[in-house]
């Protein structure tokens, strides 16, 4: 074989990978707002579900979700940032801080439900929580914890150990340096980072599941010690557990095309946070 | 000639050393650094001179896993003395860095960026100071129309003049430069070296450089460091015509280095 047809082989080898991936994703995409744009109206996205959850809307699922993500984002966000600052400009570098890096980094591959079962013994059962918003938005900001970490760590790796040394020599403290000079520009590429996390935790079902989703909730939680009613976990009961699947399956994919759509724009969110930065960067 | 009378010592060190872990990197230097003299430091690289010359402010401090031995003294006082505050000697003792590092800020909040992280909350103040201090680095008549631009349009001369005057905004008493014009184009050291003529009337200074016309034409005093030891120092144009030691000779003539 010669030169010129391997290099053919492999670029049409690497387009073909790319087209697969394209096609799952496109296919995905298609058959879920194929069926489920059709169940999108103004009742759907704002009314209670109603007879036995085959007729009415979605809502307290979509405000469920939105509580407890923003629990989530309380908890993962001030607590990751602070985390990964310690760990960047203040730990020093030996054995321990590596096996706690490492620890972090496993950490963000412990299966999901792994963690539902942990907010449940710590949340629910010890802290005696019950299951509510704030056991499941708990535990959900531990399982995004080591993401927002991780990714809080890389953007203060990127700013240029200059800045820290030129405010140093002109008097700054330490924490004035990273106050001032460091964390304006590392900021947006932590929030880039914790919001990706935040947009896989809203779309989580495990570890809600035993620490405060609700089944079926007709009303929107007063208090976060309230359950709650979630999107990935409504869409779990429609399209598994509801005793006639087949007639609420458009409502299943309604709320899988709302879950999407929510998450498209949290990424999206993040997108434009990181395009500002580099502008910044640039100016 | 340099009167060698009424000189007034600014910073000594005293059988001063500093380790890199176990590694050496300076040993035993005795040295003088006088007031409103430019002392020029030159060695090959690795002879510890960059080392040197910042355990003055101790930025070294950062480093992990670094000490020192001896004494170094600002004025008479110990540097490293431990109830000294590491924030108001870096105050005193300000720096210009090799490679310069204008912050993603402003002209005007490059230089007022010392006030501000010292409490200083007076706009009409800050832009007094921040107009002398660009004056007193030979920048403000290139920057004083578009001070609100970023500092990274400027040149890298420009620059590096910009951190100059950055650093005398906080009213140093001492200037170190680590080759501040190594990056430079001829035009643009040239500058930084007429600067450092008149920025001594007001500050000690004492500069690291790899250029040996450099350290001839800009400083009053001359040290000459190798593998971490002070081989000689004295009046510039004594050491550069008529040095003590043949190793000195043999690198000042470009025989090695």
């Amino acid at each position: 074989m010669n030169e010129k047809v391997k290099e053919k082989l492999g670029y049409n080898f690497l387009r073909l990978c790319f087209g697969i991936v394209l096609l799952a994703l496109f296919m995905i995409l298609y058959d879920i707002f194929q069926k489920g744009a059709g169940v999108i109206s103004w009742e759907f996205l704002t009314a209670s579900p109603k007879k036995g959850m085959t007729e009415g809307g979605i809502f307290p699922a979509i405000v469920g979700t939105f509580y407890v993500t923003v629990i989530t984002a309380l908890l993962s966000i001030p607590l990751g940032m602070g985390c990964a600052i310690y760990l960047n400009e203040y730990a020093k570098d030996g054995l321990f801080t590596r096996i706690i890096r490492m620890s972090i980094r496993n950490l963000s591959g412990v299966p999901s439900i792994v963690y539902g079962l942990f907010g449940v013994v710590l949340f629910v059962q010890f802290m005696r929580f019950d299951t509510c918003l704030l056991s499941a938005g708990l535990t959900l900001g531990l399982m995004t914890l080591p993401w927002t970490i991780t990714a809080s760590e890389e953007a203060l790796k990127n700013i240029p150990l200059s800045y820290r040394e030129g405010a140093m020599a002109l008097g700054a403290t330490k924490w004035q340096a990273i106050r001032t000079n460091v964390l304006p520009y590392a900021v947006p590429g932590m929030l880039t980072g914790a919001i990706l996390g935040l947009a896989r935790a809203a779309g989580e079902t495990a570890p809600i599941l035993f620490t405060g989703a609700a089944f079926f909730l007709p009303y929107i939680p007063k208090t976060i010690f309230e359950q709650f009613m979630a999107l990935p976990y409504h869409l779990y009961i429609m399209a598994t557990q509801h005793h006639s699947i087949i007639k609420v399956r458009p409502i299943a994919y309604g709320t899988a095309l709302v879950l999407v759509a929510l998450i498209f724009f949290m990424n999206l969110a993040a997108v434009i946070i990181r395009y500002r930065l580099r502008k910044i960067r640039r100016d | 000639m340099l009167s060698t009378e009424n000189k007034k010592v600014k910073i000594s060190a005293r059988d001063f050393s500093f380790y890199y872990g176990k590694d050496r990197a300076i040993k035993n230097v005795n040295i003088d650094i006088y007031e409103n003299k430019v002392l020029g430091i030159i060695g090959p690289s690795g002879c510890g001179k960059s080392t040197f010359l910042r355990s003055i402010n101790r930025m070294n401090d950062m480093i992990p896993g670094t000490r020192i031995e001896g004494v170094l003294s600002l004025e008479g006082k110990d540097i490293y003395d431990p109830s000294v505050d590491v924030v108001a000697i870096r105050r005193k003792v300000g720096m210009v860095f090799q490679r310069s590092n204008p912050f993603p800020k402003s002209i005007l909040e490059n230089v007022a960026y010392g006030l501000r992280i010292n409490g200083v909350k007076d706009n009409r103040f800050i832009a007094k100071k921040v107009e002398k201090s660009l004056r007193d680095a030979a920048l403000w008549d290139e920057v004083k129309d578009r001070l609100n631009k970023s500092a990274f349009d400027l040149s890298g001369g420009q620059q590096q003049r910009l951190c100059i005057a950055r650093a005398l905004a906080v009213e140093p008493e001492v200037l170190l430069m680590d080759e501040p014009a190594s990056a430079l184009d001829p035009t643009a050291t040239l500058k930084i070296e007429e600067l450092i003529q008149e920025l001594k009337k007001k500050y000690t200074i004492a500069i690291v450089t790899h250029n040996m016309q450099q350290a001839a034409r800009v400083s009053d005093f001359t040290a000459f460091f190798m593998m971490g030891e002070l081989v000689e120092c004295g009046e510039t144009n004594i050491l550069f015509t008529n040095p003590e030691k043949k190793i000195t000779e043999e690198y000042i003539t470009g025989r090695f280095g």
